[in-house]
């Protein structure tokens, strides 16, 4: 169980400084990782929402659009094919900006005028009006568009970044914490175990010493008894001198 | 795409010559120097794959931003949308003058309504 999953390590005590320290490094991480998934979740369902609003005011927009379209039609006559045909250069385009949330661009979508209006001519002879008309839904239809797509943009991202927070924070909490928690574990075991080898061989060591002590002890009695006197032991410095062995002449 | 963001990015558009007319009229359509334009009109006689190419070159371009499908086109080439993944370009299902706007089909929506209770929605 704990010698399967755990880092491997040597079970001493700067070991058990660094795991911890690298404990608590993740438990960090992990608390920090889990509010910035709840603020990005915060946010993830304040757009979930508007878009739901957005799409169905657009189906309204739309409806309008169409309807005003008709209008003209009927007054102007089939203007659609002079429409297809003089295409040119765009007007109405988008930039985009970037928005910062705990971490994540979102991208935001602006539109803004580039060049003038090419059916500036159309419906001139007849149906100006409704053609106005026409326009200035289609201009509104486009806005709106155009926010519901960084919406939908910023969700999707969203929806990405989530999805990815939360794996980090899953694996922190049931992978890593637990995998240092056991390593910790192993390192407090091996530690006792060893400390408990040590103490029993400082008591085997006691005990043989002792043994040879009360020996020795009963040697000298034995010694006393048989009458050599054994008061102090036998000094070697003042023996006898002994001879030179190597530098004889 | 540096020089894209720039200059400001287009939006495309796929649907019948109605929906098309409109918003080429709301100023968005051009055609680029390749004589490409930014806009496909779908009539009975527009093949599926004529559609699903377009599509993908849209998807391709640097310079488009956001590409608005007529929820009855988009239903046509539903496997090519869902399996546009990125954020950018944007795809938006409009609704066309024939059909209305049908929320369950949306693939936005969709994802969206797995989160959100049923009275949210409404």
């Amino acid at each position: 169980m704990s010698g399967k999953d755990r880092l491997q390590v040597f079970p001493s005590r700067m070991a058990m400084a660094i795991m911890k320290a690298r404990l608590k490094g993740a438990q960090k991480g992990h608390s920090l990782l889990k509010k910035k998934a709840d603020a990005l979740t915060l946010r993830f369902r304040q757009i979930l929402k508007k878009i739901i609003e957005t799409k169905m005011t657009m189906g309204e927009v739309m409806k309008e659009s169409a309807f005003s379209l008709a209008e003209a039609k009927f007054t102007t006559g089939d203007f659609s094919h002079m429409v297809i045909q003089n295409v040119n250069k765009a007007q109405l385009k988008v930039r985009s900006k970037k928005d910062n949330v705990a971490g994540v661009l979102l991208p935001i979508f602006e539109s803004f005028q580039d060049g003038t209006d090419s059916y500036e001519l159309t419906g001139l002879s007849r149906g100006g009006q409704q053609i106005d008309k026409l326009k200035k839904n289609y201009a509104k239809a486009v806005q709106l568009l155009i926010d519901l797509a960084s919406l939908q943009t910023s969700f999707v991202t969203l929806d990405e970044v989530i999805k990815i927070t939360n794996r980090r924070v899953n694996a922190i909490e049931h992978v890593i914490i637990p995998r240092i928690e056991r390593t910790l574990s192993y390192i407090t075991s091996e530690l006792d175990e060893m400390e408990r080898e040590e103490f029993y061989r400082l008591k085997k060591i006691q005990e043989k010493k002792k043994k040879i002590r009360a020996l020795e002890e009963k040697r000298k009695a034995a010694l006393r008894e048989s009458g050599i006197e054994m008061k102090e032991a036998p000094n070697i410095l003042e023996d006898d001198e002994d001879a030179d062995l190597l530098f004889t002449d | 795409m540096a020089l894209a963001s720039q200059k400001g990015r287009l939006i495309a558009v796929i649907g019948d010559e109605d929906t098309c007319t409109g918003f080429l009229l709301g100023g968005i359509g051009e055609i680029n120097k390749k004589r490409e334009p930014n806009f496909l009109v779908v009539d009975k006689n527009t093949s599926v794959p004529d559609i699903e190419e377009a599509f993908r070159s849209f998807l391709k371009r640097e310079d488009i931003a956001i590409i608005l499908i007529v929820q009855n086109v988009a239903e046509m080439i539903r496997h090519v949308i869902d399996s546009h993944v990125q954020p950018i370009p944007a795809v938006l299902e409009i609704p066309s003058k024939e059909c209305p706007y049908d929320a369950n089909k949306d693939s936005i929506l969709r994802r969206a309504k797995g989160m959100f209770s049923a009275e949210d929605l409404r």
